[in-house]
């Protein structure tokens, strides 16, 4: 028994001893905490809406207003006319239109039975099936209020839901270009850090260094399977996609791929800084994982959007590359949206690229470094 | 112009000083070796030496070239072969050679007259993957690589380290095969033997330089008569001798006890193990004949003293005491 | 040295397949005895010493160690044996006392004998101010003693040692060679391997490996007086040479 506990004992030790079983043991379950705890909400707040009325009676007017007061809608635009609503919805303002058609009142308490037609953004499955789901118990509660005024037949208002992008609300279409974010992140950070480390730490990166190849040939020779595997695999994603899924790409193909390509320029940026600041591929994984990884695929509004999250996530998300690269496929791919829609989103990836770029290129030591032993 | 030159170089890794003050020079052509154990510095001045570091202090040149300033010319003149060998293991033999030719833009048959005698040992095995190598098969081919774009001097860093002795002996045997080509040639050992096989070399210990010389002049400057005692138990020999070296009453000497520490011997006496005999050095005043009595009394009769050459490592040991005290 | 033999070892063959790692070894090694074991990486050493240790299990042959059928009961020879080797001996995230206490635990020492012990080892060897220091901390040559002290704090019958002085400066290889005898001399055998072919002539006996077989047992002195070398290491080079198939 002695020995078992003498045992034991030593890898308490051990444990408290290495930076990384620390962060598992503890970083990971409360970052989880966090994050489940206040990312993952069920509830909505402020979504944006547009309504078009197309009734102008008060009957509208007074639903109008009950999702205006309602704390889960903030409505954003007033729509006077069909034409707005695909650009409202590609520009990702708007998670819902909804329609009151001409004479919506007249019908309601004449025949007690009228419809209203929502329109919901099916690019995000989970944030449509919410809102739409609000709208209606707003909808119904409206009714129900009516209910108890008149005396005849109860008045029922019909809503048809329709999904916009998505029109079976199929989750694949949420997960395809989440798929693709975090694969392309991880191939193209993780194992350009792990080829790099890994000459390091066989010691022939020593030879190469001497050699005449200069650092830039190194490294782009190292990374440049790499593009060109990761491109090859985006490619075999979207087609797999579109054979088994039925996922269109809607917009530019050209344009997702250039897009594409960006990111993983991105990512291979990454993992070549964080190979200049580890000496073991073992460290490089790690980092790798925790930094890229987890919250690619917490907090990059892949599976649960950012728009419910507390303010400050929504600050965190800002430098993390696959934010921006989540909304950018969803445009393109799913609401066929251009570069006119999505050229804010593709600057900021262009400087994040620079900026990796610049950092790693200052990093990566033409010699070997002072803690080298 | 000497082939390398190092001016006071001093490096540290954050408290730890890897080198102190190091001053050597080595001509052209010559075959120089760097004696001294693990954690001695051989690696770290190695690494200055192939441009790959910057000293703390100090400066070095190499080919009359400044290892710091002038790095980009110098690495196309040099051929380094770091400790651990640093192939690629899941490259085949004739893959690591013609990559190693590519990058510094040569063929491997342009220069294969130069690495012929070594690498046709490996040739029957040029399609087997580098990992799948003896460490012997392995020297071979990590010194082809350095070779093979006909470098003027040759780093190579403990290169028989890990490798059974029959190997050993070849590599020098190749090593002083080269010489004829002009080749300067720095080696980094702990085995205190190879130093015979340089022809000049350096002594250092914990970043230190304990003596440069030729080997034999090392040898010779071996400050006093060395003796070697044999007796068939070897250990109580030890601690015998110790006793009587150390006791004022060499007739009467105390039984050794366990000694872990190393027990002070008066200065100018030493007794240390060596193979089958333990090498002494005499106090003034005492003879041969004196120690084999004394042994006799303790107990060890039938012992042995011849008078012995000093070698690198009694050198070595010497020095190493002397920089210790 | 005395005449009771700790080791019997009779025909030992191991397999790994078709690959014969050792090849009808054939030894015996007394209580106190140093023994030496060369050969060239690849001759079947490690083997060897894995079916010695109980950490593998012979394919055929006799093996007994502290009168322990290393065939049968592997377990039990792990209680009766120390080990070192030369790849890994203490944990580097650990202090100096707490790599003893945790050998000392996992030997089944009691609390009171390894506290008494430890004081006094730290004493033998001048490491009191070293008691708390990490042993990453710790010059190459002092852990290499103390590692070898940890191997035999538990008073094992045999100890094991795995190539110990590799790379270490010759002041501390002598001082742990000594170590080494004094060991012997207390009565626990040591069964020792290395590179240094002048470190076979510090042993009591010593044997050859070569290709899964044993081409050479005896004393230092007569191996020399039998092949007519000078030196061990000649005798090496001369014996193993030849046959060398793998250059």
């Amino acid at each position: 028994m002695k020995r078992f506990m003498a045992f034991v004992r030593k890898e308490f030790l051990h444990i408290f001893r290495d930076y990384r079983t620390l962060i598992i043991l503890f970083g990971l379950p409360a970052m989880q905490i966090l994050i489940f705890g206040y990312a993952v909400r069920t509830d909505l707040t402020n979504a944006g809406i547009a309504v078009l009325d197309n009734a102008h009676d008060e009957v509208s007017a007074e639903i109008i207003g009950k999702l205006e007061a309602s704390e889960f809608f903030e409505i954003k635009f007033h729509l006077t006319s069909y034409d707005g609503i695909d650009e409202a919805f590609k520009q990702g303002k708007i998670k819902e239109v909804v329609i009151f058609p001409e004479n919506f009142g007249a019908r309601l308490t004449r025949e007690g039975n009228a419809t209203v037609s929502i329109i919901a953004d099916g690019s995000e499955p989970n944030t449509a099936s919410l809102v739409t789901g609000y709208t209606t118990a707003i909808l119904n509660d409206y009714s129900s209020t009516l209910t108890r005024q008149l005396t005849s037949a109860i008045p029922v208002i019909n809503p048809e839901v329709k999904m916009y992008f998505n029109p079976n609300l199929e989750s694949h279409f949420m997960f395809v270009p989440g798929v693709i974010t975090l694969i392309l992140i991880l191939v193209s950070a993780l194992m350009t850090s792990v080829t790099i480390v890994r000459e390091k730490e066989f010691g022939t990166m020593e030879v190469l260094l001497v050699s005449p190849l200069k650092p830039w040939q190194i490294i782009i020779g190292k990374v440049a399977p790499y593009f060109f595997l990761s491109l090859v695999n985006v490619i075999v994603i979207l087609l797999m996609a579109w054979f088994v899924f039925g996922l269109p790409v809607r917009g530019s193909v050209a344009l997702l791929i250039a897009e594409c390509m960006l990111y993983i320029l991105l990512g291979l940026a990454i993992g070549i800084l964080v190979s200049s600041s580890v000496d073991k591929m073992e460290n490089a994984i790690f980092i790798s994982f925790l930094t890229l990884m987890l919250p690619s695929l917490l907090l990059s509004g892949f599976i649960f959007p950012i728009e419910n999250m507390p303010k400050i996530y929504d600050y965190v998300s800002m430098i993390l590359p696959p934010r921006w690269f989540v909304e950018i496929i969803r445009t393109v791919m799913i609401k066929g949206g251009g570069l006119a829609v999505i050229w804010k989103e593709t600057l900021i990836l262009v400087v994040m690229t620079l900026f990796f770029m610049a950092l790693s290129a200052r990093k990566f030591k033409v010699r070997l470094g002072e803690g080298t032993k | 112009m000497p082939a390398v030159a190092a001016y006071n170089i001093t490096h540290r890794y954050g408290s730890v000083t890897a080198l102190d003050d190091v001053s050597v020079t080595v001509n052209d052509g010559e075959l120089f070796g760097f004696i001294g154990p693990d954690g001695a510095g051989k690696t770290t001045l190695f690494r200055i030496a192939a441009t790959l570091m910057i000293p703390s202090e100090g400066r070095m040149t190499i080919l009359g070239l400044d290892t710091v300033k002038d790095y980009r010319e110098l690495r196309n003149h040099i051929g380094y072969m770091p400790g651990k060998f640093s192939l690629y293991n899941d490259l085949t033999v004739e893959e690591n050679l013609n990559f190693y030719a590519t990058i510094f833009g040569t063929t491997v048959k342009e220069n294969y007259r130069l690495i012929e005698p070594i690498y046709k040992q490996i040739e029957p095995f040029k399609k087997r993957f580098a990992g799948r190598l003896s460490g012997g098969m392995k020297q071979k081919l990590a010194l082809s690589c350095a070779l093979i774009h006909k470098p003027r001097i040759l780093i190579l860093d403990e290169p028989t380290t890990g490798v059974d002795a029959v190997s050993r002996t070849e590599f020098w045997e190749m090593l002083a095969g080269l010489k004829s080509e002009g080749i300067t040639i720095i080696v980094s050992t702990p085995y205190m033997d190879e130093a015979l096989r340089c022809n000049r070399i350096a002594l250092i210990q914990s970043g230190k330089i304990l003596g440069i010389d030729t080997p034999q002049k090392i040898r010779d400057s071996y400050s006093q008569k060395l003796y070697a005692v044999r007796h068939a138990e070897k250990y109580k020999l030890l601690l015998a001798l110790r006793s009587v070296l150390s006791s004022p009453d060499r007739e009467n000497p105390a039984p050794g006890s366990m000694l872990h520490a190393p027990r002070p011997l008066p200065l100018a006496t030493s007794a240390e193990p060596f193979g089958d005999s333990v090498h002494i050095t005499l106090p003034p005043g005492t003879a041969p004949g004196d120690i084999i009595s004394a042994l006799s009394a303790a107990g060890l009769p039938g012992a042995t003293i011849t008078e012995t050459t000093p070698g690198v490592e009694d050198v070595f040991l010497e020095l190493m005491k002397r920089e210790m005290s | 040295m005395t005449d009771q033999k700790v080791i019997e070892v009779e025909k030992l063959v191991k397999k790994f397949g078709s690959f014969v790692a050792n090849d009808n070894l054939t030894f015996d090694v007394c209580k106190g005895e140093i023994f030496g074991f060369l050969g060239a990486n690849g001759a079947g050493k490690t083997t060897a010493i894995r079916i010695l240790c109980g950490l593998s299990r012979p394919t055929s042959g006799k093996v007994l160690v502290a009168g322990i059928d290393a065939a049968r009961n592997p377990e039990e020879i792990k209680k009766r044996i120390g080990y070192m080797s030369q790849r890994f001996s203490l944990y580097e995230d650990l202090t100096v006392t707490e790599n003893i206490e945790l050998y000392g635990g996992i030997y089944g020492m009691r609390m009171k004998e390894i506290s008494t012990r430890t004081a006094d080892l730290l004493n033998r060897l001048d490491f009191q101010q070293y008691g708390n220091t990490l042993i990453r901390s710790l010059p190459l040559g002092l852990r290499q003693k103390l590692a070898f002290a940890v191997a035999v704090f538990h008073d094992p019958d045999i100890v094991f040692l795995d190539e110990p002085t590799s790379g270490v400066d010759p002041i501390t290889r002598r001082q742990f060679w000594e170590m080494i005898w004094e060991t012997a001399a207390r009565g626990i055998t040591v069964f020792v391997t290395t590179h240094y072919m002048d470190e076979a002539e510090y042993c009591d006996r010593v044997t050859i490996m070569n290709e899964g077989k044993i081409v050479a047992l005896d004393t230092p002195a007569a191996l020399r007086a039998n092949y007519g070398t000078d030196s061990i290491e000649e005798l090496f080079v001369k014996i193993t040479r030849p046959k060398t198939a793998a250059v």
